[in-house]
């Protein structure tokens, strides 16, 4: 049975965490060098946890799939990493970026969580710098900054559009230090396929070596999940092709409560699906928002070109709709929006599955060369993508899953509710409620990683009582039995359809009943829908090769086969929230003129969610309590 | 948004193994759209191979949008293909004529053995990054970042070297195999930066000896690595790094005869 103890500190908001790591019990030098500790994942969080784990002395097993640890899907970030650092004096502190963290994730979030993270975030930077990360300066050698949605500060950090990739690039750096230094054992191309669980406490895992096909059990005292997030359950998303759940999947089945699945966030700005071929779909930065105007023709299914369409039969929506904050909505907001332009009829381009973002106004008031100068990658990316020039026709958007707030639940010390197995970055639910700002998460990976989970796991090593354990214990190798059983499954089917066709189906049954708009009708025809779709899958999927060798059609139907389980869960979450907030927006709550409605009475809480096998999943509720910020409504018209 | 529909034939490079002889093969690419990417179209291929039982073509890929450095293909002799500046990933089907032969290799150099197909273990990549390609900072108690103040040009020239996607290319394109280019953008990256000031000499040392372990060749001066180079990041960087290199020798003690082990533990 499943109990949530978020072990929240008691006292004043400022000093919980100072007051937390002094009560923590501390492992000694000499005891470090005895313990080992499993860190699945390389992005901004696993990379930063697993080389700061190795220089405080503990040895560390680290294992990612790719060809190498820099290749994570952090590097993809474009924008930037907020810190409240207050150099520009712009009034930003330490409360105000909590504040911005809580509302905009409209009240879904643990206070004493976020206000930690907002301290640490001026220790990120710091850090950072040491490492060599070549943030942008001003001419005078100080950090510059940029503005990001949903504040009213300038505290956002950035390496030109490329700022997750310079992050990652120095978390990997340290991580090559401490594997010189053998503090570290690296194991790229290699897959964790489960958890290994010895007297209720997570002691290691099984993991496959890709290019061998060998699987193999792992054992260690304590094991960290970085395993990032599950947008790709939508099959088309802004994330890299091999992001999954397998992992946090696999941790749910073993008890781990999974928190706030629904909580998924839709990007507005990323180039439209261009048709079946489609494999991801191309964000297109936040920043375009700050000078393009967003607009459909006001008649439905206009067919001029969009020069032709004059300024009266032209509907700028987020203008009319919300006029304080015009096209620079928070994200959730602008989604919405334009998916409610698109059902309408309105909708561009192909299937009309897009709107217009347009740069005519400011290419008139400021000139090309400005627009040339601020947004020329940007311009040319999409060229290349669509092969249509942004200076002389508008651009398309339209929507597309981007990143997951909802994840394993965690403690305050960022454990899960498997003792032993800590939870951090996307994959942990914890710090963003139902809508992630801009620029956070590279914030909350790295916050995690090196400055939280070095000290909260410290106590629990020191606590826990550990028996020695060796590889071949009876668990791992019962857990070994397990996944090669479940391969070889995989491959006896030969069926007649392949992994992807699958996954697309799936990706459209969710992104039909379970994306922009939830509603109980599609929400509950999804959940009968999946596990037809999933016993078919099991019937007639096609697994070319064999097991013990380099197969990435092996791998692709494994992620597959776990993605078709996960998304009931993520429909029943939905289904359950009978409440509008933040990115989760449903049909049934919401206000005469399309706004969300929260309910805050009875829907304050973190829904947890416990697996049983062949039952339903079981609610457990987390009760959220704002101590210090009052909640209200957002609004932004 | 045209409906029209090209074709290809595509001449693959096969192999099963590290250890077996691989072979070209030719494959027809059909129902290709002018807006598919290159690897879109690849992946049409292999669901028809799919289709057919026949095992589909091994690639590398993540991202898809040209900065996880992944993908490696070698498109008609050119790493990452005809067009400068981008990755295969950003590389789209209306580069190409209807009907034309294309022609799909690995990167191919002794330090980067063809695991399967179209991949190879670039782990040699990252075994050079260890023996040198970081600052040697504990987390912790850094100082606050506007302590160090560095001029813009600095910190852009800084950002032009950091850019590298670690993709392989510029080992791929030169007829010696060598990673100078890759090592260069580090070695400039940390050089420029006076946060790496306090290493640069072992590191420039470490980093080249360990690229010569790896098996990766000299620098030729014929730029081709410049040319494929998916982020632009210029040979000018390798003078950069032969400076540093000659610098090594020079100022710092302890060079050439007996380089100090970078990773030893400062007691």
């Amino acid at each position: 049975m499943t109990r949530l103890d978020s072990k929240i500190p008691s006292g004043p908001l400022e000093s919980k965490w100072d007051r937390h790591r002094f009560s923590e019990k501390l492992v000694s030098p000499t005891n470090k060098r005895k313990l080992t500790i499993i860190v699945v994942g390389t992005g901004l969080a696993g990379a930063s946890a697993a080389s700061t784990l190795g220089q405080l002395g503990y040895h560390v097993e680290c294992f990612c799939f790719h060809d190498s640890a820099r290749r994570a899907h952090s590097i993809a970030a474009q924008g930037g990493i907020n810190a409240a650092k207050n150099y520009q004096d712009d009034g930003d502190s330490v409360g105000r970026l909590f504040y911005d963290t809580i509302k905009g994730g409209d009240f879904r979030s643990r206070e004493a969580n976020v206000y930690r993270l907002a301290q640490v975030s001026t220790q990120i930077i710091d850090q950072c710098v040491a490492l060599g990360i070549p943030f942008a300066r001003e001419y005078g050698g100080q950090l510059a900054n940029r503005s990001f949605g949903g504040v009213q500060v300038s505290r956002t950090f950035y390496c030109r559009g490329q700022t997750g990739q310079q992050l990652l690039l120095g978390a990997y750096s340290a991580l090559c230090w401490q594997i010189e230094r053998g503090q570290v054992t690296m194991h790229p191309r290699t897959e964790l396929l489960d958890l290994i669980l010895v007297d209720g406490q997570a002691r290691g895992i099984v993991a496959r070596d890709l290019v061998t096909g060998r699987i193999s059990a792992h054992t260690a005292h304590a094991v960290v999940l970085a395993t990032g997030g599950y947008s790709n359950v939508y099959y088309l998303s802004t994330n890299a092709s091999g992001c999954n759940v397998t992992a946090t999947y696999r941790a749910w089945k073993h008890g781990a409560a999974f928190a706030n699945p629904c909580f998924t966030q839709i990007h507005p700005t990323a180039i439209p699906p261009g048709g079946a071929h489609q494999a991801k779909l191309t964000l297109m930065s936040e920043s375009l928002r700050n000078d393009g105007r967003l607009w459909v023709p006001r008649v439905p299914s206009d067919q001029r070109s969009p020069g032709d369409i004059p300024a009266a039969d032209r509907d700028y929506f987020l203008e009319r709709r919300y006029p304080r904050f015009g096209n620079l909505a928070p994200r959730d907001i602008a989604s919405r929006a334009v998916k409610v332009a698109c059902d309408e009829g309105h909708g561009v381009g192909p299937g009309g599955q897009g709107v217009y973002l347009d740069f005519s106004d400011v290419i008139e008031q400021q000139g090309l060369e400005v627009v040339r100068e601020r947004y020329g990658n940007l311009f040319d990316m999409y060229h290349r993508i669509t092969g249509e020039d942004a200076y002389q026709v508008p651009m398309r958007i339209y929507p597309a899953p981007h990143y997951t707030m909802g994840g394993l639940w965690v403690d305050y010390n960022l454990m899960s509710t498997i003792p032993g197995l800590f939870v951090i970055g996307e994959a942990n639910f914890a710090d963003h409620g139902a809508n992630r700002l801009g620029a956070s998460s590279l914030m909350q990976g790295l916050a995690d990683g090196y400055f939280i989970l070095p000290y909260t796991i410290g106590h629990y090593l020191a606590t826990a009582r550990l028996l020695p354990l060796l590889d071949d214990h009876a668990e791992a190798r019962e857990a070994t039995r397990l996944v090669a059983t479940r391969i070889n499954r995989l491959l006896a089917v030969k069926g007649r359809r392949t992994a992807a066709m699958f996954h697309r189906e799936l990706g459209a049954l969710l992104w039909n009943h379970c994306g922009m708009s939830r509603h109980e009708g599609g929400l509950t025809s999804a959940l009968r829908s999946i596990p037809k779709l999933r016993e078919e899958f099991w019937r007639d999927v096609m697994v070319p090769g064999a097991g013990d060798a380099f197969n990435q059609e092996l791998e692709y139907a494994g992620r597959v086969a776990d993605y078709l389980e996960f998304a009931e869960l993520l429909c029943h979450d939905a289904l359950h929230r009978q409440e509008s907030c933040g990115a989760h927006f449903r049909e049934e709550y919401q206000t005469e003129d399309g706004e969300p409605r929260r309910d805050d009475a009875h829907f304050a809480y973190v829904a947890a969610w416990e697996y049983r096998d062949r039952a339903e999943p079981v609610l457990h509720k987390e009760p959220l309590a704002f101590e210090f910020v009052p909640p209200t409504m957002r609004s932004y018209q | 948004m045209t409906a029209h529909v090209m074709k290809f034939t595509l001449k693959i490079w096969r192999q099963s193994g590290p250890n077996e002889r691989g072979r070209f093969v030719t494959y027809e690419a059909q129902d290709v759209s002018p807006g598919m990417s290159f690897l879109e179209m690849l992946d049409g291929v292999n669901q028809r191979l799919l289709g057919t039982g026949e095992e589909p073509v091994a690639f590398e890929q993540d991202c898809r949008e040209g900065i996880c450095g992944s993908c490696s293909l070698v498109i008609n002799g050119i790493p990452h293909g005809p067009d400068q500046g981008i990755t295969t990933c950003q590389l789209y089907m209306r580069r190409f004529s209807d009907g034309a032969h294309i022609t799909i290799e690995p990167w191919r150099a002794k330090a980067f053995p063809i695991l399967k197909d179209l991949v190879v273990d670039r782990s040699a990549l990252d075994r050079i990054m260890q023996a040198g390609g970081y600052v040697s900072v504990n987390t912790g108690g850094a100082v606050d970042g506007n302590v160090l103040l560095i001029g813009k040009d600095q910190a852009e020239t800084a950002m032009d070297a950091a850019s590298c996607i670690g993709c392989g290319a510029c080992v791929a394109a030169c007829k010696n195999a060598s990673a100078m280019l890759f090592v260069a953008a580090k070695v400039s990256h940390l050089s420029t930066l006076p946060q790496g000031r306090p290493e640069r000499a072992r590191r420039v040392t470490a980093m080249l000896e360990a690229m010569d372990r790896e098996g990766f060749g000299s620098c030729g001066n014929q730029y081709e690595c410049e040319a494929v180079c998916p982020k632009n990041i210029s040979t000018r960087f390798i003078a950069v790094l032969n400076r540093e290199y000659l610098r090594a020798g020079i100022v710092e003690s302890g060079r050439p005869s007996e380089p100090e082990s970078p990773h030893a533990e400062s007691s």
